[in-house]
């Protein structure tokens, strides 16, 4: 379905996919938090092979933030924060004092505290991802996958997003990969780029694909233009 | 700390009022026996009249206790129905189940001669009733469960669950149009409900399903609560879903089809009670949804059967007419208040 993707990641780096629609974003994304399984190639975690990983060693290793609604609406914030530490907990899903201190720092790193009782069915969008990225917070993963965590988002709010996760990248070394149509934000705060435009598929860091051109070949031309210099779309032929 | 101290309260305050329904419902009926002997009686003192003693023992207290077992059970299958398919209407009765049921008893009991009969006919009736209704609504779960497993939609899964519910009762009129009169009617008391019809052997045989599906769905806690989030988020937790769907189901199908099988099919206990008990303990958390649902389903069911009694007259309701005059009001009540059902 689509040509071969190559990309290696590290610790403490923030990378986006970007790419048109339908192109196979999220399928890619479902790929590496094994929701489905590969389509073709290797996708190797920590030198071992996606596969040979059990379920409860997964959860430890990768969390993910999605697209689809929560099923429980009514499900108060620390309670959806709190979930995110069922991979450490006994069979009754009991808080142990770390479990606790876990959900606490995410809670505080998101700026959540006001909101901790509040169902999240009164959340804005923006409030809600947040909430949705402290789970994934409180789960304690290397690697966090977020399916275009900005939509739906206003300007503000998307940048506010993106900037907690560059700064959970960096601060505390987590690998970060998320989805998303905001091609200009991506070039601006992420540390690896993939484009996924069918064909090459480049790899590498925001400045290096411009350099190369990449984006002006991301879209059909008919519509917009890409100016390297600053790094965004004009809309083209009004 | 504190929100823990009130939810204990909040379980001592249901506690009492179980216990406060329990008497309540033994001491009311067709005879009126007092409160103060009812007690008495209970904690095994011999009472002056000894046909009250006998009221109490051989026909109130297997009936009240039948209640309590059918009302949290089917309370507990209704709240493990509705957070498996992540949808606020999902209950034995919604899904098909309980006509799954209906429709193992009736191959029974109208259908003997048919193969079934045969089969289940040496293990005694009541065993053979009890394991046919479970065997049709374990069918009818397994069904849905096969749809649900390829259509993502809720709406189209509460629509499924209907028709199935549709199939099974055609089914049961072309059985009960080719049975006698004397099985027609077998079958028809046995759809209407009944909680007084059974002895202490079949109360203890209710009593062993009802614990085992209780049992099951306790060891599935913890998975349920990573269920509130959806099956994606649950397997990225680490949850098992397979394991944890056929644990889920295996506890409904004993708990609703087991019920089913002794005391027909009770409507709107499994839809109505879980929100009253979300709504009276404020939470998500299984593990105090739960327990809480279990004690909640046991009172409402109490009260119902109280009513079903009409206290100082003969006769008696169908309990399943009681419950729909409950239940029906009660969802109804939830969707205006909240504008929508939450979950």
């Amino acid at each position: 379905m689509c040509s071969p993707i190559s990309f290696e990641l590290g610790h403490g780096e923030l990378m986006g996919i970007v790419g048109i629609n339908g192109v196979g974003k999220s399928t890619l994304l479902k790929t590496l938090a094994r929701f489905q399984p590969t389509l073709s190639g290797n996708v190797l975690l920590k030198g071992k092979p996606l596969e040979k990983y059990s379920g409860g060693e997964m959860a430890q290793l990768v969390s993910v933030v999605l697209t689809e609604p929560i099923a429980a609406k009514h499900i108060a914030v620390q309670e959806l924060i709190a979930l995110g530490r069922h991979p450490y907990t006994n069979w009754l899903g009991k808080l142990s004092r770390t479990d606790k201190d876990e959900i606490e720092k995410a809670i505080s790193l998101l700026n959540l505290e006001d909101m901790r009782t509040t169902p999240c069915a009164e959340l804005s969008d923006g409030q809600l991802q947040r909430v949705l990225i402290a789970r994934a917070m409180a789960q304690g993963t290397d690697i966090m996958l977020l399916d275009e965590p900005t939509t739906h988002l206003d300007l503000y709010h998307k940048v506010a997003i993106l900037k907690i996760l560059k700064t959970l990248a960096h601060s505390l070394q987590k690998t970060i990969v998320y989805t998303t149509h905001d091609i200009e934000l991506a070039i601006q705060l992420c540390d690896k780029l993939l484009i996924m435009n069918g064909d090459k598929n480049p790899f590498d860091q925001p400045c290096n694909l411009i350099m190369h051109q990449e984006f002006e070949r991301l879209f059909p031309s008919d519509n917009v233009t890409f100016n390297p210099k600053t790094g965004s779309f004009k809309i083209r032929n009004i | 700390m504190n929100r823990k101290r009130s939810k204990k309260a909040y379980f001592l305050i249901t506690l009492m009022v179980l216990l406060l329904c329990f008497m309540g419902n033994i001491s009311l009926g067709s005879v009126h026996i007092p409160l103060g002997q009812t007690f008495q009686s209970l904690i095994g003192q011999p009472l002056e009249n000894q046909s009250f003693s006998y009221i109490i023992w051989s026909y109130r207290l297997p009936k009240a206790l039948t209640a309590i077992l059918v009302g949290s059970g089917l309370s507990v299958s209704g709240l493990l129905m509705q957070t498996l398919f992540r949808n606020p209407l999902a209950g034995p009765f919604v899904l098909g189940i309980s006509s799954g049921a209906s429709l193992g008893a009736a191959i029974l009991i109208m259908g003997s001669g048919l193969v079934t009969g045969l089969y289940l006919g040496h293990l005694g009736p009541d065993l053979a009733l009890a394991l046919a209704a479970s065997l049709g609504s374990f069918l009818v779960l397994f069904a849905v469960l096969g749809v649900a497993a390829k259509i993502k939609d809720t709406m189209a899964l509460l629509i499924i669950g209907l028709m199935f519910g549709s199939i099974t009762s055609a089914l049961v009129s072309v059985l009960s149009f080719f049975s006698t009169s004397e099985q027609l009617q077998r079958f028809v008391f046995w759809s209407y409900g009944s909680l007084g019809n059974l002895g202490w052997g079949q109360l203890s045989l209710l009593f062993f399903i009802t614990v085992l599906g209780m049992l099951i769905s306790m060891l599935s806690l913890k998975s349920l609560n990573a269920f509130l989030l959806g099956e994606s988020y649950a397997q990225s937790m680490g949850v098992d879903l397979k394991r944890t769907k056929y644990m889920i189901i295996m506890a409904t199908g004993l708990l609703a089809g087991g019920i089913t099988a002794f005391a027909g099919p009770i409507a709107f206990i499994g839809l109505a009670v879980p929100h009253v008990g979300r709504q009276l303990f404020q939470t998500t958390d299984h593990k105090i949804v739960l327990p809480a649902v279990a004690l909640c389903g046991a009172i409402v069911m109490l009260i119902c059967d109280g009513i079903a009694q009409m206290p100082g007259s003969a006769s008696v309701l169908p309990i399943n007419a009681v419950t729909s005059i409950f239940g029906a009001p009660v969802v109804i009540w939830l969707l205006v208040k909240q504008q929508k059902i939450i979950f």
